[in-house]
């Protein structure tokens, strides 16, 4: 009988532990969000990608429709090319655009998916032409202090 | 000549020390199959190494999250992005902490105690009297004991973590008043399954086979007199404690330098 109470006592402790497990995997981690779904492949280029990683997300109206899965530089057009795995069962039409946006002020940065009006939809092995790059913090400034220099500029002389 | 001499000596210590602890572990690992043959063995152990050694584990976790919770809002709070205390929170415990924390708790709580049963076993010779009746200690006594530590060790650290989790919950959210949403969110934006999970779990795997095979040998090698026994036990804690920070270390080092 001594030996049952024990089974029982370990069989608590395991199912404690398998607890744990699941609720960092499904309550912390992203496990939730792992989407069994069936995806189709499209690719979109861009001339700068910012600070976009692979697996980040690809949202449609702040929906995610997919994921980003692989980024890689392409040296005959210098341009970057994102894999991207769309879920099937939503379709976007062929002159759709992408956008880097970035979530909140310090936020990652993800994939926005605007849909256009086209009557042909997206397929597999496609390309999203119509992109826009990620916002360069650099280039913004630089661009407004060279604006502010070329104010100035004409203040002085009307 | 002396100084010479000592280093000598040092070194041949040194290397007979590391050879013995190989070949100990060896016999263990050969030892394993049979040992699991006889799970009744086993499933003693775990529960003494582990279901003993819930309360101090889940007390501990719980304390760590609130500390954590507090603390890390302190400090986000200045930067204005108290949001990601979720974040903060799951991903100290989960990568770091949890398998940390509990690889201490678990050699104080669990090693000493192999340590001293067996350092008692090996003084009244017990171990001697098994091997006059052909039977190998190393597969009656010290082979269980392993795979329970093994075994106890990554569900204990799991355990830590996910009361860690909600004690920086009840913390952040419950009293300090963090948004319930973004807690949840940006822990789930941020925690990967496979990446920060399953490298806390292979971490608390490699701490238990560490931890539990130092307490095993430092009982086994101890000297047969109460105070061989005593000076074992205090020797489990530092090097086990001091390994398990070692490794932890080269671990981080090879699992996180790459993000």
């Amino acid at each position: 009988m001594k030996s049952k109470a024990i089974d029982i006592w370990v069989g608590l402790f395991v199912v404690v532990g398998a607890a744990a497990l699941l609720f960092l995997a499904l309550k912390a981690g992203n496990l939730a969000s792992f989407s069994t779904q069936a995806t189709y492949r499209v690719n979109a280029r861009f001339d700068n990608i910012g600070g976009l990683k692979p697996r980040a997300p690809v949202k449609s109206a702040g929906v995610v429709v997919g994921r980003v899965v692989g980024i890689h530089f392409d040296d005959k057009t210098y341009n970057a090319v994102a894999d991207i795995d769309l879920e099937t069962q939503y379709k976007f039409p062929k002159d759709s655009s992408a956008k880097i946006l970035t979530s909140g002020l310090l936020g990652e940065q993800y994939l926005g998916l605007e849909a256009g009006g086209d009557q042909t939809m997206l397929a597999n092995n496609d390309r999203i032409t119509n992109t826009q790059s990620a916002v360069v913090l650099e280039n913004l400034i630089s661009q407004f202090l060279f604006n502010k220099a070329a104010d100035g500029n004409s203040k002085d002389k009307p | 000549m002396n100084a010479i001499a000592a280093i000598g000596a040092w070194s041949i210590a040194t290397v007979r020390g590391v050879g013995d602890a190989t070949r100990f572990f060896l016999a263990v690992l050969g030892q394993i199959p049979r040992a699991l043959l006889r799970f009744g063995l086993v499933r003693d152990q775990v529960h003494f190494v582990g279901n003993y050694s819930v309360v101090i584990i889940g007390v501990s976790g719980l304390f760590v999250g609130f500390v954590l919770g507090l603390q890390g809002y302190y400090t986000l709070q200045r930067y204005g992005s108290e949001q990601a205390l979720g974040l903060l929170v799951a991903l100290s415990l989960v990568r770091e902490l949890g398998p940390v924390v509990t690889a201490l708790l678990f050699a104080g709580r669990a090693g000493t105690s192999l340590t001293a049963e067996i350092g008692l076993m090996k003084a009244g010779e017990q171990l001697s009297a098994m091997e006059m009746m052909a039977v190998n200690p190393i597969g009656r006594v010290i082979a269980p004991r392993f795979i329970a530590g093994v075994i106890a060790m990554p569900i204990l650290a799991a355990l830590f973590s996910a009361v860690g989790i909600i004690g920086g919950y009840i913390v952040g959210v419950q009293l300090i008043g963090v948004d319930e949403g973004a807690f949840w969110a940006q822990m789930q934006g941020g925690v990967d399954v496979w990446s920060d999970v399953g490298n806390g779990v292979i971490k608390s795997i490699v701490f238990g086979i560490a931890v539990t095979f130092v307490a095993l040998r430092t009982g086994f090698e101890a000297s047969p007199t109460p105070e061989g026994v005593s000076r074992a036990t205090t020797r489990t804690v530092v090097t086990a404690s001091l390994t398990v920070l070692a490794l932890d270390f080269i671990l981080t080092a090879l699992m996180f330098s790459g993000s």
